[in-house]
């Protein structure tokens, strides 16, 4: 239990946070906590926890992908001109029209930082540019609007199964491979080695190009996997889809404690940042307070997040081997 | 015979010179503009010159303060949002009464506190400052959103329209002249003094550069705090542009600024690069960007050049240097 609360203090405190939160709103407002809010606030923080669980480990390999926005919106558009044309398409064909262009998408972005040894930051804000201005390309500058839309398309996000969404239901198997990838896997660890000390991780054998490659297109698959259930549930594709987006997939990750430095994040981390964010953006007109304060208290809560992270990490970051009692 | 001594600087090579970023950007600048005079018979007209430049002055301003935090190996997401902030406070002053002199100081001075407390907070909790000023990013333009809501601050007096779209000799204008000021400023103390030399010793390794006593947090709080300058000074020439302040005035503006600066070759790595490479880089963007407008690209299509541009602009020299070892051998 001792370990437990050693290894995980930045969930804890997190957790901690959340669940203050939750209390201060209710007893502003007690009609608040109620199951159909809760289950409100799960829904609609879906998509961006299924895109912060891979901005994570993207995060603590000291990279960043800044085109996961853009990304969304260039294959929102194309799978959803390819299900106007074809209104017969059913949605799993869909969702894996979406999955396969986002990796092709991400797999740029590989190309670029691990053969033409890009910074990553640096490629994903010129990928950033491309994927929206081609956003624009495709689509003439139209939106696609829900009448375009199969109907069964608009329904599958919101539909229910054992009562919850189908959303509630992606996000938990999204959760559990994401424990399975990043926190059990010899992938997880090695991307994980590599954000720690990327020159020790090379000399004990682990190929950095080979797993950044990998990395990134997994990202860019997800992403626009994310973007055909974003395009059902809005039930719209424009160029504007998404945009800014990018920067709350990181500020959710900064918030659950994933280290800009690298090296450091966690799956429980991420899912209660995101959480909290959304949970920030529902509360906020329950509470009486304009959202038009939304953004100022994000960045506010970014910054605290940041800092308390940081000199929490100061503390324990000298000791390198564990103590063995004699 | 003296005794081994260390040379003052590098032997000449003509291929270094050659391959000199600068060098790169120079008939790449030419060949735009080139491109641009085919496209319209009005293009090389001075005075339309001139009223090219009004839409990249103000970032070009940022850049110069962009590329010092760069090349010492940080970086400031928060500018576009500190133009925020400057023009609602400028704009809140005009409400009230105030006069253009008491307008543009106030811009500067919000933009240098903002700076201020965004280098104080990287240097006194050691954090990294992409994660600092994307926080200040959220937390400066999300103050103006909230004090201004869905309304646009437009009652400003007549004289401030002077700055943003007057000319200091026709048909030069007054943003112009300042950002090719400032620029030569800043390249003079960067590439002239002991100063400057500790900003590059500082981007090439801030750990000994601290070990052989330059104070680097010192200097970090400097550029964060200029940056912040720049953005309130750039604030100022925008909304006297545009005469109207809003809650997304120069949205998105921070990741032009640092593809200005990026393509100019300062090394995200820290510690290369020059000056003048920024200046030459901002004028190229501008000159795409003026171009595209020419030919009635919209906005966002130019972005697949300007994108396009910067991966190749990074991508493509290592890869030359490369294929020219390979064909040595």
């Amino acid at each position: 239990m001792n370990l437990v609360l050693k290894n995980y203090r930045r969930e804890a405190v997190l957790f901690v946070f959340l669940v203050a939160a939750l209390v201060v709103v209710g007893m502003i407002s007690p009609s608040f906590i109620s199951l159909k809010t809760l289950d409100a606030i799960w829904h609609d923080s879906v998509l961006l926890l299924i895109l912060a669980l891979v901005q994570m480990p993207i995060i603590i390999s000291r990279g960043i992908d800044l085109s996961v926005a853009a990304n969304l919106a260039l294959t929102g558009m194309l799978v959803a001109l390819l299900s106007k044309s074809n209104p017969s398409l059913p949605v799993l064909v869909l969702l894996l029209a979406g999955i396969g262009i986002g990796a092709i998408l991400g797999a740029i972005n590989a190309l670029l930082i691990t053969v033409l040894e890009l910074p990553p930051i640096v490629a994903t804000l010129g990928t950033m540019s491309v994927y929206r201005g081609m956003t624009y390309v495709v689509s003439g500058g139209q939106w696609v609007n829900s009448q375009d839309f199969p109907a069964a398309l608009l329904e599958f996000p919101n539909a229910r199964l054992l009562g919850l969404t189908h959303l509630e239901w992606l996000s938990l198997l999204a959760l559990f491979l994401a424990w399975l990838m990043w926190h059990q896997s010899r992938f997880g660890r090695e991307i994980r080695a590599l954000g720690n000390n990327p020159s020790a991780a090379r000399y004990v054998g682990v190929l950095e190009q080979p797993r950044l490659a990998l990395l990134y297109t997994i990202a860019g698959a997800v992403a626009g996997f994310v973007s055909v259930l974003w395009v059902a549930r809005y039930a719209i594709a424009s160029t504007e889809l998404a945009i800014g987006f990018e920067l709350q997939v990181v500020a959710a990750c900064v918030l659950g404690g994933v280290s800009i430095a690298g090296g450091v994040g966690t799956v429980y981390g991420t899912a209660l940042g995101s959480l909290f964010l959304v949970l920030l953006y529902n509360a906020l007109p329950v509470i009486k307070i304009s959202p038009f304060w939304q953004t100022a208290i994000v960045g506010v809560a970014i910054l605290v997040a940041v800092i308390v992270n940081q000199s929490a990490g100061k503390r324990v970051g000298k000791k390198i081997l564990r103590e063995v009692s004699p | 015979m003296s005794e081994s001594k260390v040379a003052p600087r590098a032997p000449f090579k003509l291929s270094s010179l050659l391959l000199r970023w600068e060098l790169i950007l120079v008939p790449l600048l030419a060949l735009v503009m080139f491109v641009n005079g085919t496209r319209s018979e009005f293009f090389w007209d001075p005075f339309n010159l001139g009223d090219a430049t009004f839409n990249f002055s103000e970032k070009g301003i940022m850049a110069i303060a962009m590329a010092l935090l760069i090349l010492t190996r940080e970086i400031d997401l928060s500018v576009s949002s500190i133009i925020a902030l400057a023009s609602l406070v400028m704009g809140l002053a005009a409400q009230n009464g105030a006069e253009t002199p008491v307008l543009v100081l106030l811009a500067l001075l919000t933009g240098t506190l903002a700076g201020f407390f965004n280098g104080f907070l990287v240097i006194r909790f050691a954090v990294p400052s992409i994660a600092i000023t994307l926080g200040t990013m959220s937390l400066y333009r999300g103050i103006s959103q909230a004090i201004l809501g869905d309304q646009a601050l437009t009652k400003y007096p007549e004289s401030l329209a002077n700055l943003g779209q007057g000319y200091l000799l026709e048909p030069i204008p007054y943003s112009f002249v300042t950002f090719l000021g400032l620029a030569l400023l800043v390249g003079l103390v960067l590439h002239r003094t002991r100063w400057g030399r500790q900003l590059y010793a500082i981007g090439t390794n801030p750990e000994a550069a601290k070990f052989s006593g330059i104070l680097v947090d010192r200097y970090r709080l400097i550029l964060f705090t200029l940056s912040g300058t720049f953005a309130g000074l750039a604030a100022a020439f925008l909304t006297s542009r545009i005469s109207s302040t809003r809650p997304n005035i120069a949205l998105g503006w921070e990741l032009d600024v640092i593809t200005m600066v990026v393509l100019g070759g300062i090394g995200i790595a820290g510690g290369t690069g020059s000056m003048l490479g920024v200046v030459l880089a901002v004028l190229l963007l501008g000159m795409i960007s003026f171009g595209l407008a020419l030919m009635n690209v919209p906005g966002i299509v130019a972005g697949i050049f300007i994108g396009g541009l910067l991966i190749g602009a990074i991508a493509l020299p290592p890869l030359f240097k490369k294929i020219l070892r390979i064909a040595k051998r």
